[in-house]
C-alpha cells in the first residue's frame, strides 16, 4: 500500500508586481506537509498546457508549485498564444515586473499552511534567464536555469525594453543554481554557459551545470521536434534531486 | 531560443480569424519558436487589430524557406498585377 498521493491542481489568484492581481496555476499535494514550494516561470510562447503539465509534475513530486500568468496584463482572458503575441507586440515581459510577479508567487506559496518556508524557481528558455534573474533579485533557496539565453554576451540590436544580459547580477545570486543545457544549442552556446560558470565560481557561488550531448535548445519540450527523451529524463531527475536537496526543511 | 526581435508595421486590410472577418491594423513579424508548426523556429506573422483585443488575430507560422517563397510570390503578384488596380 503506497502513501497518500492525492493532488490538487487549480487556477488561483495571486498578488504580483505593483499589487496587480493575476491568475496562477497551482499544483500541490493534498497531504498536510510541510513541503517546499516551486515557482515555475513559463516560456515566451505562454502560460500554456505543457507548462501547466510541468507544474503538475512538481505537485506530483511533493512540492507546492505555482506558475503565474506573466502575460495576463497584456491580454486578460485570452488564449495562451494570443496573450503571448500581445505581450510580444508590447515589448515582452519587463525584467522588473517578472521579479515582482515571482516575488508574489513565492509569497503565496509561503502563505500555504503546508509550507516549510523554502522556495525554488525554475524556468525554461526565456524562463531560464528569468529564473536566474529572480534568483539574483530575491531571497530564494534554489534555482534551475534550463537553457536560458541572453545571460552573457551582447544582445542583438533591437532587444526589447529592459532585457539585457544579466551576468552582472551574478554576485547577488541568493541560492544554489542548477543549469541544464544542450551541447548543440547556440543560444546559449557551451562557450556562453562556460563563461557564466566562471563568473559564478569567481564569486564563490554554489552551482552545478550539465550540458547534454545530442541535445539542443528546448530539449525538455515534449511537443516539439527538439525533445530529447534521454536528456529530458536525466534532466528531470537532476531537477527533482536539486529541489529535494535544497527545499527540504 | 526565444529571439525577442520583432518587426512591427501598420497595415490596412482584413483578415479572417476565429470569429470571422475583421479589419486589420497591425502586423508583427518575428522568427521564433512556433506554437503549432513542427519546427524549432519559424517565421511567424500575426495579423492584428489591437483595438479589438488580443484574440483579433490571424497567425501563421512558416519555415524560413516557405516564408521566402511567400515573400517572392507576394512581390511577383504585385509586380504583375495591372498597375491601375494596385493601390499603394
Amino acid at each position: 500500500m503506497t502513501g497518500y498521493d492525492a493532488l490538487l491542481a487549480e487556477t488561483v489568484r495571486i498578488q504580483g508586481h505593483a499589487g496587480d492581481q493575476l491568475p496562477a496555476y497551482l499544483a500541490r499535494p493534498l497531504n498536510p506537509g510541510p513541503y517546499g514550494g516551486v515557482v515555475v516561470i513559463h516560456h515566451m510562447p505562454g502560460y500554456d498546457e505543457p507548462t501547466k503539465e510541468i507544474t503538475r509534475r512538481f505537485g506530483v513530486s511533493g512540492f507546492a508549485a505555482i506558475c503565474p500568468n506573466l502575460h495576463w496584463r497584456e491580454a486578460p482572458g485570452a488564449s495562451p498564444d494570443d496573450a503571448a503575441a500581445a505581450t510580444r507586440a508590447a515589448g515582452g515581459v519587463p525584467d522588473e515586473r517578472l521579479v515582482g510577479d515571482v516575488d508574489g508567487a513565492a509569497a503565496y506559496l509561503k502563505s500555504l499552511t503546508s509550507a516549510n518556508g523554502k522556495i525554488g524557481v525554475i524556468g525554461y528558455c526565456s524562463g531560464g534567464r528569468q529564473a536566474l534573474l529572480a534568483a539574483c533579485s530575491l531571497p530564494l533557496d534554489a534555482a534551475v536555469d534550463c537553457y536560458g539565453a541572453f545571460v552573457v554576451g551582447q544582445p542583438p540590436q533591437g532587444m526589447p525594453r529592459g532585457m539585457q544580459p544579466i551576468v552582472g547580477l551574478a554576485p547577488n545570486l541568493s541560492c544554489p543554481l542548477l543549469g541544464l543545457f544542450g551541447a548543440d544549442d547556440t543560444h546559449p552556446s557551451p562557450d556562453e554557459t562556460a563563461e557564466l560558470e566562471k563568473v559564478l565560481a569567481t564569486h564563490g557561488k554554489t552551482y552545478e551545470f550539465h550540458t547534454y550531448e545530442g541535445a539542443g535548445h528546448a530539449f525538455f519540450a515534449v511537443n516539439r521536434p527538439a525533445y530529447r527523451p534521454e536528456a529530458a529524463t536525466d534532466g528531470w531527475q537532476k531537477i527533482l534531486d536539486w529541489f529535494g536537496r535544497y527545499l527540504s526543511a | 531560443m526565444c529571439t525577442y526581435l520583432t518587426e512591427k508595421i501598420e497595415i490596412s486590410g482584413s483578415g479572417k480569424g476565429r470569429d470571422g472577418w475583421f479589419r486589420l491594423s497591425d502586423a508583427t513579424v518575428y522568427f521564433d519558436h512556433s506554437m503549432h508548426a513542427q519546427a524549432g523556429h519559424t517565421l511567424n506573422i500575426d495579423f492584428l487589430n489591437p483595438g479589438q483585443g488580443p484574440s483579433a488575430r490571424v497567425a501563421v507560422e512558416l519555415t524560413a524557406g516557405s516564408a521566402r517563397a511567400l515573400a517572392e510570390a507576394i512581390l511577383t503578384t504585385l509586380a504583375t498585377a495591372p498597375p491601375d488596380l494596385v493601390d499603394s
